[in-house]
């Protein structure tokens, strides 16, 4: 066994290991932390493969900044361990029916049908010098440009979506204008500088009363 | 003695090489906290630490021994794995970006092809350390530092990427090398010239990033005590404060090599004489990134601390849109050769 291969047996053992944990930890954050366990392994998966750039940009992207933000809404929650425990029993049917129809179709596409060795010959090692991300790039922006193009669409407008339902603009609350703060100059807006003598002359007659 | 070097196995060769990486890196950083103490405290009229050593000098080792005698205090109801696990992913990220820093022409540990990719998302990963660190304290002001250095972490990132962009579509290449050798000339050719603006919101969202001042509001000791790091002691919170300040020395090294033409010489190489000091080498990526560290310093010192909706705005609705215009205007600039940086 070479020390790809070793490599690759492990880092696969972790990624199953962590995915199976996802979803049998009762700790909504500890399952999270192993869903980034499975990513960096399933990334060093892609790096075995020579497909650094996809590799890196699943750390990069996924680890770095989508699961931050899944922490982050994760830590709020405070988990009903009974009520989860009551709701799994009633949705466990759809549950297993829908894992089944999953498993049968991925078994349909990446199963031992149209997958292996003698359906695609093993790929030649890429030259050292061999750019994936140019490569990736010259596909994306010639080949698929469109699909590449239409997709982005898509998740635009799944963000002005996203932004139009949850915005809401309470009339109770009072809000501050960074802009008009950003704005205000010393002189005019916040200090107004008077000019006043030091001491002020008493008249020499009053003097004994005012003291 | 390169004879020996040769002998040895590869995997020894590299452990020795992370070790002559990692070493002074430590030693650098324990002497960057006297060096932030003696500075601020010169910019604020003060003498900073002057006891322990000549002109306070072995202060850091005294505090590093302070450091580690000191116990490591575990609150009750806390995530007790996670809680020391903090510290650590914290320094990992920290320590493993300087893997594919190159310190001069050819002297890099890992020479890959995406060695930016492979820094932006080491940077990217050093959040963790501090969320993990805020929410297994189970305490509130360590939720809320954790809370709030997310979401600024998040908006700064894509500042510092986009920024990061700018500095690719400049030299055509994703490996650190061949970005400093894109800036070979003099100090009009390096890329601070043309990407002034990512230049700047790169050094600025490095500042946010790190978490230092006046970002600093994950700890904002004046709010929230010490944010996410509030319930840790000895050297748990030593690992938290080396894994800072490890980050900011490759924020201003980064900053150095990509904009600053790293090792390059800022004088022409007919002006240099053949002198070795004026020419191209390890000291001149050492003086730019003690420059940026001193920098670094000179913003905590000056600035006091930015409110927190100022920080979403200043990294959603300024840098960001700024760094897309600048990528394009340097798209174009590289389309037209323009000289001196892209002429063919």
């Amino acid at each position: 066994m070479g020390f790809e291969k070793f490599l690759f047996y492990v880092l696969a053992a972790i990624t199953l290991v962590a995915a199976g944990m996802v979803i049998t930890r009762r700790n909504p954050v500890h399952a999270v932390l192993y869903l980034v366990l499975a990513f960096i392994s399933s990334a060093g998966l892609w790096v075995l493969l020579e497909a650094e750039f996809l590799g890196i940009v699943l750390i990069l992207v996924y680890v770095g900044a989508v699961m931050v933000l899944f922490l982050f809404v994760v830590m709020m929650l405070d988990v009903d361990i009974a009520t989860l425990r009551a709701e799994f029993i009633r949705y466990l049917p759809l549950g297993v029916l829908i894992a089944v129809v999953l498993a049968l179709e991925i078994f349909l596409i990446v199963g031992p049908a149209n997958f292996g060795l003698e359906h695609f010959p093993k790929p030649a090692p890429l030259a050292p010098e061999a750019s994936n991300t140019e490569a990736l790039g010259l596909l994306l922006y010639t080949l698929y440009v469109y699909p590449f193009e239409i997709a982005a669409v898509i998740l635009l407008v799944a963000i002005v979506a996203a932004i139009r339902l949850t915005l809401r603009r309470r009339s109770d609350c009072k809000y501050l204008s960074p802009e008009q703060q950003v704005k205000v100059k010393k002189g005019p807006d916040r200090i107004r500088l008077v000019k006043m003598p030091v001491e002020r002359a008493i008249p020499a007659t009053s003097r004994e009363t005012s003291e | 003695m390169i004879e020996i070097w040769n002998l040895l196995p590869p995997v020894i060769q590299i452990i020795l090489k992370i070790f002559a990486i990692v070493l002074p890196l430590l030693g650098l950083v324990a002497y960057y906290t006297y060096a932030e103490r003696k500075v601020i405290g010169y910019m604020q009229v003060r003498i900073g630490p002057n006891r322990v050593g000549w002109r306070g000098l072995l202060q850091p080792i005294a505090d590093a021994v302070k450091l580690m005698m000191k116990e490591i205090i575990i609150p009750t109801k806390a995530d007790k794995t996670l809680f020391l696990l903090a510290p650590m992913i914290a320094i990992g990220p920290a320590l493993a970006a300087w893997a594919v820093f190159p310190f001069d022409e050819g002297l890099v540990l890992a020479d890959i092809n995406a060695g930016l990719l492979y820094l932006l998302a080491m940077t990217s990963l050093g959040v963790y350390g501090i969320i993990i660190a805020g929410w297994a304290s189970n305490s509130k002001y360590a939720l809320l530092g954790a809370m709030r250095s997310a979401a600024q972490m998040v908006a700064y990132e894509i500042a510092m990427g986009f920024a990061l962009v700018g500095v690719l579509v400049a030299a055509g290449s994703l490996n650190l090398g061949v970005i400093v050798t894109a800036q070979q000339g003099n100090i009009l050719t390096w890329f601070w010239l043309p990407l002034l603006p990512l230049f700047g919101i790169y050094l600025i969202s490095g500042v946010a990033e790190t978490n230092r001042a006046p970002f600093d509001v994950a700890e904002g000791e004046s709010e929230i005590v010490a944010g996410f790091h509030v319930e840790y002691s000895g050297m748990a919170f030593a690992v938290f404060f080396l894994a800072e300040y490890a980050n900011m020395i490759l924020i201003a090294a980064l900053t150095a090599l990509l904009f600053m033409g790293g090792w390059l010489s800022p004088l022409p190489a007919a002006w240099t004489g053949g002198f070795w000091l004026l020419g191209d080498g390890f000291h001149w990526l050492l003086l730019k990134t003690f420059f940026f560290m001193f920098v670094f310093l000179w913003l905590r010192a000056t600035f006091p601390r930015y409110r927190y909706d100022q920080i979403m705005r200043l990294g959603w609705k300024v840098f960001i849109p700024i760094t897309i215009v600048w990528i394009l205007v340097v798209a174009l600039a590289v389309l037209a050769e323009l000289p001196p940086w892209w002429s063919a």
